[in-house]
Formats: C-alpha cells, structure tokens, sequence
C-alpha cells in the first residue's frame, strides 16, 4: 500500500540528514511499530509517510502514486496522522474536533451534512468518547485527548493511520486503554496502523512487525519475535535487556538491565 | 450539537441586525439632534440645510469610516489570533500597525505632497509602511524554512514593532512643535475623515482581502490545531498561512490608512464574538467583521458625546475600554 524507497529528508539545506536513505513498505491492514531512541528520526519517518513533509531524496508513494503528486485532501482522505500532542487554543468541543477530521471529504464552502455528522458520531464510538462529545477539549486529561483526536483522524475514514507515540505521556492504566482501542480497530483489517513508541512492551503487544530506526537508517525490519531480540536492543538503545516470552500477557517483555 | 448551517445564519442575522441597527441610529445622535424628516428634505437647498450638512458630511463618513475601520481591525485580530495560534494576538502583533505609523509620520514630518486617487500622503505612506512591515516579517519568517514559523513571526513582529517605534521617536524629536502635535494627533486614531474619499480608496484593498480571507475559516480551524495535524487532514498549509498573512495585513494596512491605529479593537471583538458564537472560525470571521464595525460606530458615539463639545480621538475610547478587558482575559485565562 505504501512504499518508500531510499528517502533521505534534512529539515534544512546543508542541515543534519534525520532520514537517511530509508526504505520500507506498509500492506493493508497491517500493524507495525516503529522503534528507536530519541533523534533516530521516528517522527520524521511518520510524517514523510503521511506527506506531511517531502523527501529530499527518494521517494514515498501510495497505491503507487508518489505521495508529492497526491492533492493534500485527497492524499487525507487515505492517510491519516495522530501527532504526540495536540493543543487547543480556542474552546472547541470535542465533537468539533472530530468534525474537523471531516475537512478533506468536503468542499472549500461545503459545511458538513447529517453524513459527517454520522461518521463523527461513529467515531466517537469507536473511541468510546461520545459521552465526551459536548465537552470542551482543552478540559480533558491527556488520555481522553489522545483518543478525541484518533477519533478525528478516523473521522477521515483513512485507509493509514500514522500515530506519533500515541501512549507516550499517559499513565500505565490508560496506556492500555489506548492499547485496546488500536488493537480493536486494526482488528477489522481495513485501517492500517504505523505507530512510533518508546514502550517496547506496548510494541511487542499490539505491532506483529517491528522497524527499528537509528541515526535516520533502518536497523533491522520484520516480524516482531524475530526482530526484538537483546541483540537489536543493545544494537538500538545501547542497553543491556533481557526479552522474555510473558505467559499471562501473551507477548515478549523486555527488561531494561544496564546501559553498556 | 446544532448544525453548523444554523449557527452560521443565526450569527450572521444577529450580528448583522446589530450593525444595521448602529448604522441608522448614530448618525442620527450626537450632541446636536437632527430631524431625519429635514436631513431628507429636498426644498431645502443643500447650503441652506444644517441637518443634511451635519448628517451627509460630518457623521456618515465618520460612522462609515468607524464601521470599515473597526471590521477590518477585528477581522484582522480574529485571523492572527488563528495564524498564531495565540489568542493574545492582535493586528499590531506583527509590526503592520506600526510599520504604518512610521510612514504616516515620515508623511507628516517630511511634509510630503502628493496624493494619489484621493488618497492624501500621509494615509499612503502609512500603507506603503505597514506593507514593508508585512514584507520584512514575512522573509524574517520563511527564511531557510518551507513554512512559516509562527515563533518567528511573532519574535520578529515585537521585534519590528519596538524597531519602528523608535524611529517613530526619533523622527518626532527633530521636528518641529506643530508636526509633533499633528503625528501624536494621528497617533490616537481618529476617524474625522471629514469625505468619503479615503473610505473608497480603501475600500478595493478590503474587497480584495475579503475575497482571499473567503476559503480560509476552516483552515484556519485546523491550523489552530496545528501545522502539521493541518496539512495530515488535507489543508495545504503554506498557502494558508500565506493568505491569512497577507490579507490580515492588508485589511490591518488599509484601516490604518484610514484612521491611523485604533487599539484594542483587533483583540477584544473576536474574544466578545467567541463568547457568543464560539470557536468555529466560519462563524468567528464574519461575526468579528460585524461586530467590529458596530463596536468601533459605539466607541466613537462615545467619543463624539462623552466631553462634548469635545471629541475624543476614537483610540482613547477604545483603549479605556480594551485595556481592563484585556487584563480580565489574562486573569482568566491563567485560572483556567
């Protein structure tokens, strides 16, 4: 579905490479976390995918089409982006938000009809906000935010959805929330996930393929028990960790020993 | 959760009903009262007719100029607070309004003689001011970058401002007593235009910001919510923010021009118009032009009565006003 073949990306002229010369492919239906330290050019990599920004070099394209030939709405119509965090400087309320994911199915002067306002409901569901939907955003915890603007975003009805560390400031209990709720909506194969994270065990969790990024290149790539291993952790973070098969989880653990 | 059709129609009927309102009763009230009946009375010469001179002459420009002046200033403030992200914002953040009163002052000082259609040097040269402004600030922002940087946008805007004003200082100290009163004059915005002359030639640079301001309210939306949440839900972001800069400094350049700086306006209209419409900038933006121009007819009815037969420039008005409701947002921003 989406193919990027040798992208490079400097956010300036002459500035540092971030991305250097990565190539993957994401199918339909898939979900894949993408791993890697601080700086390894994670979220630089989600928002070339989502064409929020252009390759220098190389190219992305979706349904074989490079992503800089796409229009940007009808590009959103197909990918869709959750970004770490999301401020609200006016009062808009939730459902509003959620409206605004309605933005490239509509005309310049067209106001949404009854459809979107189906589609926006469908996505409150989903994300088990509707009670929320009256609710001013900038009131609610960083945990209900995160999943107002996943509703946003599938709002969109994309067929991708890129979440840049979507669990990153919340706490254990509504980390696995968020969890469910991504594992839940992948589960029907028609939306793809690329999610960045830090939390090795949600990746280990909820992605069945890992891609490990450093200093902007791909580490290693593939199905998650072969490719998290105490070797790729020490290769990516430079620590020493133990990886365990957890029985009454049901995935691999990773264990944090020592830094080497 | 109404449908936004609805809203829209409401807020446009009610603001709208606001300004009608405005402009039939001021030029009928100030401190001497005139008979409607007289105004419009044709058997009375024109030169024999003080109700129709004061009313065709005095007022409807002046109420005219404060409609024009105060939509745009609000608009001007509504699409800032958006492109900045910043609801603190207002039409002089980014230096146009001070960029315009260097050139007014140059104007004035300099005693420059020319007028191009109807348009007198100083209301030129205060537009030629807040047009360098806007193209200094614009390639101190995109500078190195694809987009534009809001940080540096409004750096670069207090930068300018504070640049400008010393300028603004400096030519004022050389000069001579009676240009120094007349810039601080022009300083406190005033609209005695005194013809309609510079409302219609400020009226095209409006026409056409509007017509670029038309497919920006629902951008302007998601930009709010960030550049590239934006540009991921479709909105072709450079463009955008493009547009919302260009013509929120024209319309800031063109009321200036009129005026010279009226405070406040830019910042307290859209944060009034928010309270009673809300967040949605395809309500935020017509209602603020609106309300802007029947909030600036209202401050200067105060102006013209309030001391009579004194007039207040409208820019004292409006700062008295804006000033303490400007703090009491800061107060209550911070609680919340």
């Amino acid at each position: 579905m989406l193919h990027a073949v040798e992208v490079s990306f400097a956010y300036r002229d002459g500035g540092p490479t971030v991305v250097d010369g990565v190539s993957l492919a994401i199918e339909r239906g898939e979900l894949v976390g993408l791993l890697g330290p601080n700086g390894s050019g994670k979220t630089t990599m989600l928002k070339l995918m989502g064409g929020i920004l252009r390759a220098r070099q190389g190219s992305v394209s979706f349904e074989g089409r490079r992503l800089a030939d796409w229009p940007r709405r009808e590009a959103a119509r197909k990918i869709a982006y959750v970004p770490q965090e999301t401020h609200a400087p006016f009062d808009f309320s939730v459902m509003e938000i959620v409206l605004m994911g309605r933005f490239p199915h509509l005309g310049s002067f067209a106001l949404e009809g009854p459809e979107d306002l189906a589609v926006a409901q469908r996505a409150l569901d989903a994300t088990g906000m509707s009670a929320f939907a009256a609710r001013l955003f900038h009131t609610l915890s960083g945990g209900e935010k995160q999943r107002v603007v996943i509703a946003s975003a599938l709002a969109q009805d994309p067929e991708l959805l890129l979440l840049d560390e979507p669990t990153a400031s919340l706490d254990v209990g509504h980390q696995l929330e968020v969890q469910q709720l991504l594992s839940r909506l992948n589960a029907g194969g028609r939306v793809a996930m690329v999610l960045s994270t830090h939390d090795l065990n949600l990746a280990a969790s909820l992605c069945r393929r890992l891609i490990l990024i450093r200093d902007g290149r791909v580490l290693a790539s593939g199905p998650t028990a072969d490719v998290l291993t105490p070797a790729n952790v020490r290769a990516l973070y430079d620590v020493e960790a133990d990886v365990h098969m957890h029985e009454r989880a049901g995935h691999l653990t990773v264990t944090p020993i020592a830094r080497t | 959760m109404q449908h936004v059709r609805g809203r829209l129609i409401v807020a446009i009927a009610g603001f709208g009903g606001l300004l009608l309102a405005a402009l039939v009763a001021a030029p009928l009230l100030g401190t001497t009262s005139i008979s409607l009946v007289r105004v419009f009375d044709r058997s009375i010469p024109f030169a024999d007719n003080a109700d129709a001179q004061i009313f065709f002459v005095a007022r409807l420009p002046r109420i005219l100029a404060a409609a024009l002046v105060g939509g745009s200033l609000a608009l001007a403030g509504a699409i800032f607070q958006a492109l900045l992200r910043n609801p603190l914002a207002t039409p002089d953040t980014l230096g146009v309004s001070s960029g315009a009163a260097l050139g007014a002052m140059l104007a004035i000082s300099f005693h420059f003689d020319f007028a191009i259609a109807g348009l007198s040097s100083v209301s030129l040269s205060s537009l030629a001011g807040s047009i360098g402004a806007l193209a200094i600030v614009y390639m101190l922002a995109t500078a190195r970058r694809r987009g534009l940087s809001t940080t540096v946008l409004l750096l670069a805007g207090v930068t300018m401002t504070a640049f400008f004003s010393a300028l603004t200082l400096a030519v004022q100290y050389m000069t001579d007593f009676a240009d120094t009163f007349r810039t601080v004059r022009w300083l406190m915005g005033a609209l005695d235009v005194g013809s309609f002359t510079p409302i219609l030639a400020a009226l095209p640079l409006i026409a056409v910001a509007c017509v670029m301001v038309a497919t920006l309210p629902r951008p302007l939306d998601l930009i709010s919510l960030g550049a590239d949440a934006a540009a991921a839900r479709g909105v072709d972001v450079q463009r955008a923010e493009r547009l919302a800069l260009i013509s929120a400094s024209l319309v800031t350049g063109a009321a200036v021009s009129i005026s010279g700086p009226v405070a406040f306006v830019g910042l307290v209209v859209p944060h009034i118009v928010r309270l009673v419409v809300g967040s949605d900038h395809r309500l935020v933006l017509p209602a603020s032009a609106l309300f802007g121009a029947t909030f600036l007819i209202a401050c200067d009815l105060v102006a013209r009565t309030l001391f009579a037969p004194i007039e207040l420039p409208v820019g004292i008005v409006t700062a008295v006003i804006g000033g303490p409701f400007f703090l009491w947002l800061l107060v209550r921003r911070t609680r919340t």
